[in-house]
C-alpha cells in the first residue's frame, strides 16, 4: 500500500515539495499525509437544509475511506444549511476527518474566533478560510452581510491564534486552537495576472494548504501552476487541485454559464454534449479521472480535492479509477 | 453628494393619508443636484398628491417650499411660521434633513419622501453611482484612488475574490469589479507593489459600527 501511494509521491525533487517541512503543527491527519509527501485526496460534504443528522451520516458512510479529509461547507452559495461546526462533529462521530469551512460573510471577528475555539474544542483539526459567496445568490438575498475581515485576514487571524496564542484583539488565549489552516484559490478568475500574487498574499498570511476551484481548463491551470512553481510558492503551501465530475451536459452548461469564476472550455462542453445522455455521467467521471492523472503529473501539485456536488457516492469510484485507493492510514 | 431616490408614490400617499394640510419641503442641497428633492421635485410631487387626493374625494392642501439646506438649523428655522399651519411635513431632503426637521419641530410629524441611497456622484445627468461609504479611515492612497469598501460588494481589503470575471463583479454583470479597477490603476501608476502588501484588519470604530459619529472643529467652539 505504501508503495502504491508512493507512486504518486512528489518527493522526487521534481515537484519541489520535498522542501516542505515534515514537522506537523497539529494533530490533523490531512496535515500528516501532506507532510509525508504522499499524493493527498480531499472530498466534500454539503450539510443538509434541515436538522436531520442522518443526512450527514449517510453521506459520511458513502465517503468514508475514499479520501483523507472532507470539507464541510459553510452555507455554500449563501443558502441556509446545518452549520459547518455541527456537521463536522457528526462527521467525526462517523470516523471521518472534516475540514471545517468558514466564510467571512456571516460572522464578525468576535463570532468567528468564538466558533474557532468551539470547533477546536469539539475536535475539529482543519479549517478552510473563505470570503464566501455574496448573499445575493442564496435564499436570503435580503440579509445584511458582514465581511468584517476578509479571507486573507482570517487566515492570519487563525494563524496568530494558533501559533502566538493571541486573539485578534491582542489578548492571550488560554488553550490555543490547533487547526491546520487552508484556503481556496480560483486560478480562473480575473484579473489572471494577480492570481499568483494573490496566492503569495495568502501564503504570507500563513495559509498551509490550498484547494483550487474546479479545474476544467487544464491549459490555463498549468499556466497558473507554472507561475506558482516559478515563485517557489509550491514549497511554501500544499496545493490540491479541484476536480468536479459533471453529472450531465446540463450541469456542465450550467457551470459554464451560471457559476461566477468558473472556466469550462468549449471542447469539454462539446465532449459532454456529444455523449449520449445515458452515458454522460460516465463520461463526466472519465473526464474527472483524466484531470486527476494530469494533475498528478504536474510539478508542485500535492493532491486533489474532489468535489462531487450532491454526488458523494461517486467520490470512491473516481478515486479508485485514478488509482488513489486505498488511502494511507496514519 | 448624498443621493436620494423618491419613495414609491403609494408609500408617500399612505403616510399622508390622515392629513388635510401639509408642507412639502424641498432641500436645495445634494438632492436638488441629483434631481429628486429640490424645487422642481417639490412641485411635481405636490401636484401628484393633490390630484390623487382629489380623485379620492379627500382633497389635501399643500404648502410648497424649498430651503437652502435642511441639514442646517439656520435654514430649518425659515419654516418656523409655516409649521403651526400644517398637520405634517413631507420632507424631500435626505435622511439628515428629515431628522433636522423632526428635532426642531417636536409636535409636528415629519415624513420622508425619499429613500437616502448613498454617497456618490453623477456619471451623467440622471445617473448616479456610489463612491464612498464614509468608513472614516480613507484608504484611497493604498488602492489607487478606488475604494474597495464602497465598491467591492464584499468590501474586501485584499481582493479580488474568485468571482471577478472579465472586469465585472459576481453579483451583477453591470457592476465593475472594484479590485479589477484598483489593479488596472495601480499598474498604470507603476504601483503594483502596493497590491502585494496585505491590508490588515480594518478598524471599524470610525465607521458607523463605533456608534453615531461627530466631527468637532475646536477652533469654532467658543
Amino acid at each position: 500500500m505504501a508503495n502504491k501511494q508512493g507512486r504518486w509521491s512528489t518527493n522526487d525533487g521534481q515537484g519541489g515539495l520535498s522542501k516542505m517541512s515534515s514537522e506537523c503543527k497539529t494533530e490533523s491527519k490531512l496535515e500528516k499525509i501532506l507532510r509525508s509527501g504522499q499524493f493527498t485526496v480531499t472530498g466534500e460534504c454539503g450539510p443538509p437544509r434541515g436538522a436531520d443528522p442522518d443526512v450527514v451520516r449517510k453521506k459520511c458512510r458513502l465517503l468514508k475511506d475514499k479520501a483523507d479529509a472532507f470539507n464541510i461547507t459553510d452555507n455554500q452559495t449563501s443558502v441556509v444549511r446545518m452549520s459547518s461546526i455541527s456537521s463536522s462533529v457528526i462527521m467525526m462521530q462517523e470516523g471521518l476527518e472534516p475540514v471545517m469551512q468558514m466564510v467571512c460573510r456571516d460572522r464578525n471577528r468576535i463570532a468567528m474566533q468564538s466558533d474557532i475555539l468551539g470547533a477546536a474544542a469539539l475536535g475539529v483539526k482543519n479549517m478552510l478560510c473563505l470570503s464566501g459567496d455574496h448573499q445575493k445568490f442564496g435564499d436570503h438575498p435580503q440579509a445584511k452581510n458582514v465581511f468584517d475581515i476578509d479571507s486573507i485576514q482570517l487566515i492570519s487571524m487563525v494563524r496568530v491564534m494558533r501559533d502566538e496564542g493571541k486573539f485578534l484583539g491582542g489578548e492571550e488565549i488560554k488553550g490555543v486552537p490547533r487547526l491546520f489552516i487552508g484556503a481556496a484559490k480560483n486560478p480562473f478568475a480575473d484579473p489572471f495576472e494577480i492570481r499568483v500574487p494573490r496566492l503569495a498574499k495568502k501564503v504570507a498570511a500563513g495559509v498551509e494548504f490550498i484547494q483550487t476551484q474546479c479545474i476544467f481548463n487544464l491549459d490555463k491551470f498549468s499556466e497558473w501552476m507554472k507561475g506558482v512553481v516559478d515563485c517557489g510558492l509550491h514549497e511554501k503551501v500544499f496545493i490540491l487541485g479541484g476536480v468536479t465530475p459533471f453529472k450531465s451536459f446540463g450541469m456542465a452548461r450550467y457551470m459554464a454559464n451560471n457559476v461566477p469564476g468558473m472556466d469550462v472550455p468549449d471542447e469539454v462542453l462539446q465532449r459532454m454534449k456529444g455523449t449520449p445522455k445515458e452515458h454522460q455521467a460516465e463520461e463526466g467521471i472519465t473526464i474527472a479521472v483524466e484531470t486527476i492523472k494530469q494533475l498528478q503529473a504536474m510539478p508542485g501539485i500535492a493532491g486533489v480535492h474532489i468535489m462531487a456536488i450532491e454526488w458523494e457516492e461517486k467520490v470512491g469510484e473516481i478515486a479508485e479509477k485514478a488509482g488513489l485507493l486505498p488511502r494511507p492510514s496514519v | 453628494m448624498v443621493i436620494g431616490e423618491r419613495k414609491p408614490f403609494e408609500e408617500i400617499t399612505s403616510m399622508a393619508e390622515g392629513n388635510k394640510k401639509i408642507l412639502v419641503l424641498g432641500c436645495g442641497g445634494c438632492v436638488t443636484v441629483c434631481l429628486t428633492g429640490g424645487h422642481d421635485a417639490v412641485r411635481v410631487l405636490s401636484s401628484q398628491l393633490r390630484m390623487a387626493r382629489d380623485k379620492m374625494g379627500n382633497p389635501i392642501e399643500i404648502i410648497e417650499k424649498t430651503v437652502e439646506r435642511q441639514c442646517d438649523p439656520e435654514y430649518v428655522e425659515e419654516v418656523h411660521d409655516i409649521i403651526p399651519q400644517v398637520d405634517a411635513v413631507l420632507s424631500m431632503a435626505c435622511g439628515v434633513g428629515v431628522q433636522y426637521m423632526a428635532e426642531r419641530y417636536m409636535d409636528t410629524p415629519v415624513y420622508p419622501a425619499l429613500n437616502t441611497t448613498f454617497v456618490g456622484g453623477s456619471k451623467k445627468e440622471g445617473y448616479y453611482v456610489e463612491r464612498c461609504q464614509t468608513c472614516g479611515q480613507c484608504k484611497l492612497y493604498y488602492t489607487g484612488g478606488i475604494c474597495p469598501i464602497a465598491r467591492c460588494s464584499k468590501s474586501l481589503l485584499n481582493g479580488p475574490c474568485g468571482g471577478s470575471t472579465k472586469g465585472k463583479c459576481e453579483i451583477d454583470p453591470q457592476v465593475d469589479c472594484a479590485w479589477q479597477l484598483i489593479i488596472d490603476r495601480l499598474r498604470s501608476l507603476n504601483q503594483m507593489d502596493r497590491y502585494e502588501e496585505i491590508m490588515t484588519n480594518n478598524d471599524w470604530r470610525t465607521n458607523r459600527d463605533g456608534g453615531p459619529r461627530t466631527m468637532v472643529r475646536e477652533d469654532f467652539q467658543r
